[in-house]
C-alpha cells in the first residue's frame, strides 16, 4: 500500500469507485481507495438498484438524469468486460391518497420542465403497464419509460476495473481508524496497514459516513437506518417496470433474472443495525399480495438488510467544508446514492480539480454550508 | 475428463455455472466466496448455496493454494427453506407479535 497519495478516498462502494475513476479520468491517477472489506460490501451491494428520475426536488432531478445517461453507455465508456445489467424498464408510481396524487401533479410538471418525459396515468392506464397490478385502491400513477435498474456489484466493479487501469490504488480489506489534521487542513489517514499523507481525504463512507466524519473532526447531520429487502426464486418475465408506493413505503422489481426483489421503508430508530427481521418479513409479503396479487405464488429464497445514511432535507452533501481543509464529502444520500453516483463522481472530480463542468451549481447548492443557512431541499419522495 | 468437461462441469447448479467461469474470475482477482457469489451468482439461487457452497470453497483453495480454513465464509441468510409471500401473508399473528404499524 502506498505511503503518499494526493487523493484518499474512504469508501469502496460505487460513490467513492465512482469519484476515483472520474479523477483518474481526468488526469489525476495518485488516488488511492480504501476499503473495510469487498467492493461493494456496504450500502452499495444491499440496496435495491433502481435508478429512477422521477423525483420531486430539482437537484435529485438533475442529478438521476444526467446520471441514467451515463448508465446508458456504460460498458463502452467503461469498456467493462462484464455486463452492468442496466435495463430501462421504467418506473410505475402508484398513488393512494389525494394528497400523494397532488404530489405527483407536481412532480410530473417539474420533471417535465427538466426534460423528463414522465407522464400522469389513469388506474387502468397504469394497469395496462403491469396488468397483475391491483388498481382497486388505486387513484393515479406516474409513469417514466427511460427509468429501470442496473447490478449495484457489476457497476462498482466497472469503475473500480477502469480506474485501476488508468492508474488508482484500491486496497481492500482495509480498516480506516483515523484522519489526520494540522490546524483546519487534513493530512493524511491512519489505517490498520499503516498511513497514508494526502493533501486530500474523500468520505465515501457511506452507511458510516458519521462514523468517518467525526474522525476528522468534522460535524455531520447525518445518521443511518436500517432497509430490509427480499427476493424470491426467479420466474419468466412478467413485470417490465418498477413498481413502487410512498403510501405502502415499498417498491418491487423483477431483475434481469428473473427473481423479483423488494423492500420496504419501516420505522427504526437510528443504528449500524444490519441484521434482518421476521417482522419485515411479514410486513412485506402483507403489503405486497395486496398490491401484485399473483406474487403470493412466489417463493422467497433470501432476505437481507443494508443501511440509509439519513440527511436532514433527505438530499445528499457534496463537497468540502469550511471546517476543514482538503476534506471532501459526498455523504448522505438517504437510499439513492446508487443511481446518482455516476453524476456525484463527475461533480465531485471536476470539484477537486478545479475543472469546469455544466452542472457545478450543484455542488454549491448541495453543500453542506446548507444546514447552518436554512436552504434546505427537501425531498417528498422517498421510500 | 477432456479439458473442456473439466471446464463445462456445472458447479452452482441453480444458476448454471461452470468450473470454468469460476475459474475465470478467481483468475480476475475474485478470489473470496463474498465477491465471487456476487458477481458470478453462484450460490444465490433457490438451493442458496447448500448444494454448492463447499466445491466453489474447493475450487478457490486449489485455484489460490488459500486453504479452506482461511477462507472468507458468506452469511446464511433467513429464511431457511423458500417459502411463498401468500404463505407469511397468510399467516394469522397475535396481537403482541404483531409488527408495528407505520
Amino acid at each position: 500500500m502506498k505511503n503518499k497519495a494526493e487523493v484518499v478516498i474512504i469508501g469502496g462502494g460505487v460513490i467513492g469507485c465512482s469519484i476515483a475513476y472520474h479523477l483518474a479520468a481526468n488526469g489525476m491517477k495518485d488516488v488511492v481507495v480504501l476499503e473495510k472489506e469487498y467492493l461493494a460490501s456496504g450500502a452499495t451491494g444491499r440496496c435495491g438498484a433502481g435508478v429512477r428520475q422521477q423525483w420531486g426536488t430539482e437537484m435529485n432531478c438533475r442529478l438521476s438524469s444526467g446520471s441514467a445517461r451515463d448508465f446508458e453507455n456504460m460498458n463502452e465508456e467503461l469498456e467493462y468486460e462484464g455486463d452492468i445489467e442496466f435495463i430501462q424498464g421504467g418506473y410505475l408510481l402508484v398513488a393512494y391518497t389525494e394528497h400523494q396524487v397532488e404530489q405527483f401533479r407536481k412532480n410530473v410538471a417539474l420533471q417535465n420542465s427538466l426534460g423528463i418525459k414522465s407522464k400522469f396515468l389513469t388506474p387502468l392506464e397504469a394497469q395496462e403497464i403491469v396488468p397483475h397490478l391491483n388498481i382497486d385502491p388505486l387513484l393515479a400513477a406516474t409513469f417514466h419509460d427511460k427509468d429501470g435498474h442496473a447490478n449495484p456489484f457489476h457497476v462498482t466493479q466497472a469503475y473500480a476495473n477502469a480506474a485501476r487501469r488508468l492508474g488508482v490504488q484500491i486496497n481492500t480489506y482495509t480498516t480506516v481508524l483515523g484522519i489526520k489534521r494540522e490546524g483546519d487542513k487534513v493530512t493524511g489517514v491512519i489505517t490498520d496497514r499503516g498511513e497514508i499523507s494526502a493533501p486530500i481525504v474523500v468520505n465515501a463512507a457511506g452507511g458510516y459516513a458519521d462514523v468517518v466524519a467525526k474522525m476528522a473532526g468534522v460535524n455531520v447531520p447525518t445518521y443511518s437506518e436500517r432497509h430490509q429487502i427480499l427476493v424470491t426464486e426467479p420466474v419468466e418475465a412478467m413485470q417490465g417496470p418498477m413498481v413502487m408506493s410512498f403510501h405502502h413505503n415499498t417498491y418491487c422489481q423483477q431483475t434481469p433474472h428473473g427473481s423479483f426483489l423488494m423492500g420496504l421503508g419501516e420505522n427504526v430508530e437510528p443504528s449500524h443495525e444490519i441484521r434482518g427481521s421476521w417482522q419485515f418479513l411479514k410486513e412485506m409479503s402483507d403489503k405486497i399480495t395486496e398490491m401484485l396479487p399473483p406474487l403470493r405464488h412466489l417463493r422467497i429464497v433470501r432476505q437481507w438488510a443494508g443501511l440509509y445514511h439519513m440527511s436532514p432535507d433527505k438530499t445528499p452533501i457534496l463537497g468540502g467544508t469550511e471546517e476543514l481543509q482538503g476534506f471532501q464529502m459526498a455523504v448522505g444520500f438517504s437510499g439513492h446514492g446508487f443511481m446518482i453516483a455516476p453524476m456525484t463522481g463527475r461533480l465531485m472530480a471536476a470539484n477537486i480539480l478545479g475543472l469546469d463542468h455544466k452542472d457545478k451549481d450543484i455542488l454549491a447548492t448541495l453543500n453542506i454550508e446548507r444546514f447552518a443557512k436554512g436552504e434546505l431541499f427537501v425531498e417528498p419522495s422517498v421510500v | 475428463m477432456s479439458n473442456k468437461e473439466y471446464d463445462n462441469t456445472i458447479i452452482c447448479r441453480c444458476e448454471d455455472i461452470t468450473r470454468g467461469e469460476l475459474h475465470r474470475w478467481i483468475d480476475q482477482g475474485v478470489t473470496n466466496l463474498e465477491e465471487l457469489k456476487r458477481l458470478s451468482r453462484a450460490t444465490m439461487g433457490p438451493c442458496q448455496g447448500r448444494t454448492c457452497r463447499q466445491l466453489i470453497l474447493q475450487e478457490i483453495a486449489a485455484r489460490t493454494g488459500v486453504p479452506i480454513s482461511e477462507a472468507i465464509i458468506p452469511s446464511y441468510r433467513q429464511p431457511l427453506r423458500g417459502v411463498t409471500l401468500g404463505a407469511i401473508a397468510d399467516m394469522k399473528l397475535d396481537e403482541e407479535e404483531k409488527p408495528h404499524e407505520k
